[in-house]
């Protein structure tokens, strides 16, 4: 919850031209007593420019209810009935009619049609400047966290008037970081004014603003505090190539992940089985379209509802990978013509069943609250979450599924049908149940992949066709039949592809990676871990 | 289903009357007016085009109910070009030839109305195109009821350029000729406005593109050289979304570095969480939040046709509202449907559009529209933040590109051309535009 108000003397100033304002707003207000309505007319009335004087007199007008007003414009729900002029608070704006409070009672009076409404504007320079008061505001919060992203904000951003504050304040903070942080703020701030003394305490930092203010201090006049900045600015690019490596890496390895996810169900399928399924990027899609049904039917809570979904899309996906091995696949065993041309259908039909069944619109998957944003290492580095679950969920998936294949009887099984179909029938292995086993394994996984990446990526009708030609990519160049083989080449692909996309483009980088597996199948056609043995004939 | 035998039975009762003398205009009279509807209802494109299937039928439908056009009424006839360039050529060839529908409204991708141009000229037939796209282009045969690269990103630029003090540019866009061409137009704006080379930074990406990390730092770090910078965004429909999440991950904020797109309205956005992308921007001719009556009722026809009170309008939306519109009155003006006459009546015509002001169709069969920025919301609609103060007339030849900057187009006699280069005073320019 947002709590606005604002230092009297920063705001004096404002104040004085608020109460010019209101003066005018007086006369247009409608007959009513309450000084709220008065603030919120001259609101309404300002132009952008002068709307922010007026959020100034709000927020220090001491009125309770500022803090619901502020918030409610913010988010544009503070409006203005066109004909009587009342203000109000829009609740919920879907549909014809909106429920509404009043702004000055603050009690629902019902519903009213949105013909008959007005927004007031706001746009974002006014946020930036709520946000900027909250900054204020947080730096005396009781809470460490806050206080320190409280005062990372205040960086390139104190100004004349609060450098004395924040002077105090952080002369008396407790936390180091956070004092630390104010200190950066406040020789950030001296720099801009040509002290050259305060470069000693940025140096080191990797803050995009600190480096900013050093490189405008490298071009100036004054030699010595060119010559210091310049000094401090060429330790500050060093430690930025570091982290920016280390960023590209962990880019890779990302976007690695998500191509063993997709790949990895096909690795069973592909590789395992030999089944060419053209329709594995709809299991895909089919995890992802789940997820969605979980959010539709547990709206409140898309945390709890995206974990229902790994089992719900692991099912799903597995029950129509057996309805496609049954109804269509075990017809075609030893043709993998046919096998390509029909399941390529499928996936046609499983797509254009979404289209006319949902929509052909995307769908759209919340991401929950401890899945969105990101972990801060340093002010250059910061490691985005939900790729990070991403990364995680595959490394589980694939440990997973690699303890299914070497430790338990269907995995033995699996692998002994694979290596000579007669002699493990001959030795009791009912190969027709291995086999619809083994696509419900490869075609649940693919599941799992549709629910990590409906958290990437759109969810619509569309998703599988994007993941299918990647997916036989990692797996022809992994090395049919090989897992580890398909975790290696995903992983590696995906650092090329994001090493070479600085300086090729996004277009470039992915055509130049091609090439590469095209040159690497040359040389070597069963991949980069090839099947030794007598088991590489089949 | 029902199309191809009911199709046969009328080419059959035709024929029949032509050889009974003279029936022909008699039959004409009574004969329901064809309508062509050409977007794709399945394959990559469903996803924006199927709605504008829906926003057509549900104009015919509302004509049909206030008693059709010219005491006839009218039918649509929807086909399916399936997302597939060339088969867009084919079924625009159907609905002229065999069909012989009287207009066709279609298209969505600049290749797709590139394929049926060829065929819609040889067969003398009308399109209305609703689509934002790259200019360069004006066939007499076209209607461009879109935005051309003047009504839309030229102000947009102007507004981040004025507004808010933007110093340093980021073009990003799917690689494919819309967003070449425009980021070419606004490359040679921005230059003629003294923007330094390397103070632009450009950026393509593949279609359907999903992994933008390496792209959303690169942006975060061409900002940070201390200027005011912005994205201007051409990327198309379904990369957006990987886009989006990918700056609101990053913490890239609009206040920041806003991202103003030309591509994602209130649809792209119904498939997004839009919390982190409040304040982002997007510079189009409607918005679904604009103040109007006019706008109200379609959207309120609009959720009725479609059952949903959640459903949203668009820009393309409303621009096959104008173009429906223009093409009615034309033909009520003309009295007939025949294509020479409307191509005549219909320059000049004026109707309403959705934000309380009115298009008119101008000699470059391009229409007047009046630009709105607007900025995202948490609820997935955008909140417009300025506008042009009167209609900008679309521009068929940008005037910043070499080659294109001398051509006009004038669908009037006595000029009759959609190429005439002013400088050398011939006809037929276009060669010298598409060589550049």
């Amino acid at each position: 919850m947002r709590r606005l108000s604002c230092g009297r003397r920063l705001c004096f100033g404002l104040v004085m031209i608020c109460m010019l304002l209101l003066g005018q707003g007086v006369s247009a207000a409608p007959a009513s007593e309450d000084p709220g309505a008065m603030l919120l007319e001259s609101l309404a009335e300002a132009s952008f420019r002068d709307k922010e004087a007026v959020i100034d007199s709000i927020a220090s007008s001491g009125d309770e209810r500022a803090q619901q007003w502020l918030d409610a414009f913010a988010d544009g729900r503070l409006q203005q009935v066109k004909d009587s002029g009342q203000f109000v608070i829009v609740l919920e704006s879907r549909g014809r009619e909106w429920p509404v409070a009043d702004a000055l009672t603050l009690k629902p009076i019902g519903e009213m049609s949105r013909r008959d409404l007005s927004r007031i504007r706001i746009n974002n320079a006014l946020r930036s400047h709520l946000d900027g008061m909250q900054t204020l505001l947080d730096l005396n919060a009781e809470d460490v966290e806050l206080r320190l992203q409280a005062a990372r904000d205040l960086l390139g951003e104190i100004s004349q008037d609060s450098r004395e504050d924040i002077a105090r304040l952080a002369q008396e903070e407790e936390d180091a970081d956070v004092a630390a942080t104010l200190n950066q703020a406040l020789a950030l701030y001296a720099l801009e004014q040509g002290d050259a003394s305060a470069i000693s305490t940025l140096s080191g930092s990797l803050n995009p603003k600190v480096r900013a203010a050093l490189v405008q201090a490298s071009r100036s006049d004054d030699g010595y505090l060119a010559e210091r900045a310049s000094q401090a600015l060429a330790d500050i690019e060093q430690l930025l190539t570091l982290n920016r490596a280390a960023e590209t890496l962990y880019f890779g390895l990302s976007l690695g992940s998500v191509l063993v996810l997709a790949a990895i169900g096909l690795a069973i399928t592909f590789g395992v089985m030999g089944v060419i399924n053209m329709a594995h990027g709809e299991l895909i899609m089919l995890g992802a379209y789940t997820t969605w049904a979980m959010q539709q039917l547990l709206p409140h809570q898309p945390g709890v509802a995206l974990l229902l979904s790994i089992p719900a899309g692991f099912l799903v996906a597995a029950l129509v990978g057996v309805a496609i091995e049954r109804g269509v696949i075990q017809f075609l065993k030893g043709r993998p013509l046919e096998t390509l041309l029909a399941t390529f259908g499928v996936s046609l039909i499983l797509q254009q069943l979404v289209r006319t069944l949902i929509s052909p619109l995307n769908r759209s998957v919340m991401t929950p609250e401890w899945m969105s944003g990101s972990v801060m290492i340093n002010d250059a580095l910061s490691l985005t979450l939900n790729r990070l679950y991403v990364l995680g969920f595959a490394l589980v998936v694939f440990a997973a599924l690699m303890l299914v294949m070497r430790r338990t009887r269907l995995g033995l099984e699996v692998r002994a049908v694979t290596q000579n179909r007669a002699m493990a029938r001959a030795m009791g292995i009912r190969a027709t149940r291995v086999d619809i086993l083994t696509f419900a394994l490869g075609s649940g996984v693919a599941g799992l992949a549709g629910v990590a990446l409906s958290q990437l990526t759109n969810v619509g009708p569309n998703l599988g066709q994007n993941y299918i030609i990647d997916s036989f990519m990692v797996v022809v160049f992994g090395g049919v039949g090989n897992l580890w083989g398909t975790l290696v080449a995903g992983l590696s692909l995906g650092v090329i592809n994001q090493v070479l996309e600085p300086w090729a483009g996004a277009v470039l980088a992915k055509i130049l990676v091609l090439v590469l597996i095209i040159l690497f199948i040359q040389k070597r056609p069963r991949g980069l871990f090839p099947q030794k043995g007598r088991a590489a004939e089949g | 289903m029902s199309r191809i035998p009911l199709s046969l039975v009328h080419a059959l009762s035709v024929t029949a009357l032509t050889l009974g003398s003279g029936g022909f205009a008699l039959a004409q009279d009574d004969e329901p007016i064809k309508v062509g509807i050409l977007h794709s209802l399945s394959g990559t494109m469903a996803i924006s085009e199927s709605t504008l299937k829906d926003t057509m039928l549900m104009l015919i439908e509302q004509q049909n109910e206030a008693g059709g056009l010219l005491g006839r009424e009218l039918e649509p006839v929807v086909v399916d070009p399936a997302s597939n360039w060339p088969l867009f050529a084919e079924k625009a060839r159907e609905l002229l030839a065999q069909e012989k529908v009287d207009v066709i409204f279609g298209n969505w991708t600049s290749v797709s109305r590139k394929s049926v141009l060829p065929v819609v000229e040889e067969l003398n037939g009308l399109l209305f195109y609703p689509v934002q796209y790259e200019g360069e282009e004006s066939s007499e045969n076209v209607f461009y009821t879109g935005a051309a690269p003047n009504q839309q990103a030229i102000p947009a630029v102007d507004y981040l350029m004025n507004e808010l003090g933007v110093e340093r540019w980021v073009l990003a866009g799917t690689d494919y000729v819309y967003p070449r061409t425009t980021n070419k137009i606004l490359q040679a704006y921005l230059t003629s406005h003294g923007v330094a080379e390397d103070d632009i930074m450009v950026n393509y990406t593949p279609f359907g593109h999903s992994d933008w990390q390496n792209i959303v730092a690169e942006i975060k770090q061409f900002g940070s050289a201390g200027k005011k910078t912005a994205v201007v965004s051409t990327i198309n429909g379904d990369a957006n979304v990987p886009f989006y999440r990918e700056l609101g991950n990053q913490g890239i904020d609009a206040a920041d570095i806003p991202v103003v797109a030309f591509s994602v309205g209130e649809q792209e956005l119904s498939g997004i969480d839009t919390t982190p992308l409040v304040g982002h921007l997007a510079a189009w001719n409607y918005f679904m939040s604009v103040d109007d009556d006019a706008n109200y009722d379609f959207i309120d026809a609009w959720y009725d046709f479609t059952g949903d009170d959640n459903a949203v309008t668009n820009d393309p939306m409303e621009a096959h509202y104008i173009g429906f519109n223009m093409w009615t009155e034309a033909v009520r003006k003309a009295g007939t449907t025949e294509p020479d006459a409307i191509k005549e009546a219909i320059i000049g015509v004026s109707v309403p559009n959705l934000s309380g002001g009115y298009a008119t169709m101008m000699p470059n069969h391009h229409i007047t529209k009046p630009v709105l920025i607007g900025e995202i919301q948490d609820d997935g609609q955008f909140s417009v933040v300025w506008q042009t103060p009167s209609s900008v007339a679309g521009d068929a030849w940008s005037d910043y590109l070499e080659g294109s900057k001398d051509l006009i187009s004038d669908w009037r006699r006595p000029l009759e051309c959609g190429n005439y280069n002013v400088v050398k005073g011939t006809c037929g320019g276009a060669e010298v535009a598409t060589a550049e």
